[in-house]
């Protein structure tokens, strides 16, 4: 089932929660909404369940306006941050209630329900723990048994709430994996939310970057990776190095460093900032190309890649770099060097569309 | 834990038994000593007259009255409660601080002046005495005033008890069984309701035993009528003001009896509670014990 999301927009008090959202979720996709807390992302996905409702704007499910229908008839399935197991209830009876709330005539039998029921604790490989409470469950029990009981009523659309927020990080990583899996078994059109970048990454095949209630950019994970539209979804998606200068005839000065941008920017003139994520920073001896030159303040080698911390000559402020271990043994770095740093790939984005740094 | 470690966080042996000493004398002085004395001065003269004077029919009639308020009163506060907690621990809306500060007032008022407002509204000379004798209801010095003084300084119990559990659980669990295509009144019978009734149960008892303990309230307004709008508290004031020390102590003693059953229900839950806390980590470590499916 597609989604239309037209022009939404919620207030709480003098607070603008989203403003004026426009997104089109396709059929069976897997889709991220991905940004800082307090971005908007949450109050979406709950007006898309219906949990909450838009000052204006309108939620369209398979072109059908779903904007004011009950939430109980939108046949959504909605996995909670906190899972919202009922605590009252056995594993069992808790995937059955969506079943067994029916009414009578739409209500299956008790074998259909409880066959049924089995069959979604097997998929999400807890039907050994039928009987137990939801107090005895561990977190990623929890969350498992809550999208079964979510996947129970057969919804046409899967909301999850940061799924696993509150998981530790190595049952986080296997349920991200596993719930994507899952997805490419059941093919249901899902949207989640989450903060965290590497699981929008990774598990969607569509992320939505949001911040201050609106959103800054949609596009396949590898797409926003390698080319961010804005400022912001550059800082977002992970460790950026700011460099503050000016474009000018086709290249990028910093102080005394000019770097040549190709045909980008070109017959631009104006302020820039210049963002190179640390593995796209070459460190070199030589002022080539270089965007900036430190001094050598720390060097991090434990694990596959050295991370380097120079102090920016000028500035002081700090630039990070990550280098293959051939490259550090190559250059020899030593504590107190002075080195130039050559970005293979950087980001500029003029004045007056970087103004708004992102701040945590 | 060793012992080593329980020495480090407990005090001196002589300073914990001074204490448990202290504790124990207050405990007899001002609890256990006073009940015993109202069985002891209740059968001083003997069983047969005590059941007498029980059954006497106006200590029986103040008995019946009793539980009759009571009956009435709590379910009402049920509901009532129920309905409040609900609004508060869900809803924001304007005047909601104002509403919770009016739930308390029962509490923060003096049973006197509780009993005293109603007689301004609805007594022969108060408001709408006029009105109500046109009529031809009456309500002070009858039935009607003493259940409503009673749901009045009962009114905080089960509401009281029932905003913060309420609020701490969250709505979660009611938007999620929402979600699953629950009615409203689906959601509030099999999930509100069973997450609350612990609290619920522990708000109807100490309404019960107030609704059945109450005096000042119910005194200003009942009008003494022996027979027909004492209650068992009134009753035992007129007949100890008479000097029937038994029959006094008598009707004392099923009020202290009512109390005493009471905390027994109240015991009993708490009990209940503990015992499943306890049946539920046991199945946590068999189920962790549980041989684990592969991935």
């Amino acid at each position: 089932m597609t989604i239309d999301i037209r022009n939404i927009r919620k207030t709480f008090g003098d607070f603008v929660a989203l403003d004026n959202v426009d997104l089109t979720i396709a059929s069976g996709e897997l889709l991220a909404l991905l940004g800082p807390s307090g971005c908007g992302k949450t109050t979406l996905l709950r007006i898309v369940a219906g949990l909450e409702r838009p000052d204006s704007g309108q939620v369209l499910f398979s072109g059908q306006d779903a904007t004011h229908t009950h939430v109980s008839e939108r046949q959504v399935g909605f996995v909670f941050q906190h899972y919202a197991l009922f605590r009252h209830m056995t594993v069992f009876d808790n995937v059955a209630f969506g079943l067994s709330v029916k009414s009578r005539k739409e209500r299956p039998s008790k074998e259909e329900i409880r066959e049924r029921v089995m069959k979604l604790l097997k998929l999400v490989q807890l039907d050994w723990l039928a009987d137990a409470y939801p107090s005895q469950l561990s977190g990623g029990q929890r969350q498992r048994i809550a999208l079964a009981r979510s996947l129970a009523v057969e919804p046409k659309v899967l909301l999850l709430d940061e799924p696993f927020g509150a998981l530790d990080a190595k049952v986080r990583k296997d349920l991200r994996r596993w719930l994507r899996d899952l997805h490419d078994e059941i093919h249901i059109t899902s949207v989640f939310v989450t903060h965290d970048q590497e699981e929008a990454l990774e598990v969607s095949d569509r992320v939505v970057v949001m911040d201050h209630g609106h959103i800054e950019q949609v596009g396949r994970p590898d797409d926003i990776y390698e080319s961010p539209a804005t400022p912001f979804v550059t800082q977002f998606l992970g460790d950026v190095n700011l460099f503050h200068g000016r474009v000018d005839g086709g290249s990028l000065t910093i102080g005394d460093y000019a770097h040549s941008l190709g045909q980008q920017h070109a017959g631009q003139s104006d302020d820039a900032v210049a963002y190179v994520r640390p593995h796209d920073l070459d460190v070199s001896r030589v002022a080539d190309g270089a965007l900036a030159a430190g001094t050598v303040e720390h060097i991090h080698a434990v694990g596959p890649v050295v991370r380097i911390e120079l102090a920016q000559i000028g500035s002081g402020e700090t630039i990070e770099a990550a280098l293959t271990k051939e490259r550090y043994r190559e250059l020899g770095l030593m504590l107190g060097d002075t080195v130039y740093v050559t970005p293979k790939k950087v980001a500029v984005f003029l004045k007056d569309q970087a103004q708004q740094d992102y701040v945590i | 834990m060793s012992s080593a470690n329980h020495t480090l966080t407990t005090e001196a042996p002589w300073v914990r038994r001074a204490l448990i000493a202290v504790a124990l004398a207050f405990v007899t002085l001002f609890l256990l000593i006073p009940l015993i004395a109202v069985f002891w001065e209740a059968l001083a003269k003997g069983w047969e007259l005590y059941l007498a004077a029980l059954i006497e029919p106006e200590a029986w009639s103040a008995i019946k009255l009793t539980l009759l308020t009571a009956a009435i009163a709590v379910p009402l506060n049920v509901v009532f409660g129920v309905a409040a907690a609900w609004a508060i621990a869900r809803f924001e809306f304007r005047g909601k601080s104002l509403f919770t500060t009016l739930i308390d007032l029962p509490f923060s008022v003096s049973p006197v002046v509780a009993g005293l407002m109603y007689m301004l509204l609805f007594g022969a000379q108060g408001w709408l005495g006029p009105w109500l004798a046109e009529h031809d209801i009456k309500l002070m010095f009858a039935v009607p005033g003493i259940v409503l003084a009673t749901v009045f300084v009962t009114f905080p119990f089960v509401a009281r008890e029932l905003i913060p559990l309420m609020q701490a659980q969250g709505q979660d669990e009611e938007q999620a069984a929402m979600v699953l295509g629950a009615s409203g009144w689906q959601t509030f019978w099999k999930v509100t309701i069973p997450n609350i009734k612990w609290g619920l149960l522990y708000g109807v008892i100490l309404t019960n035993a107030r609704a059945m303990g109450e005096f000042g309230a119910v005194s200003v307004v009942s009008g003494h009528i022996r027979g027909e709008t004492n209650t068992i508290p009134l009753h035992v004031e007129i007949l100890y003001n008479e000097y029937n020390f038994v029959g006094a102590f008598a009707c004392a003693s099923i009020l202290a009896l009512l109390a005493l059953v009471t905390l027994l229900v109240k015991t009993l839950i708490e009990w209940r509670i503990a015992r499943q806390r306890e049946g539920a980590k046991e199945r946590t470590l068999e189920a962790r014990l549980a041989p684990v499916s592969t991935h």
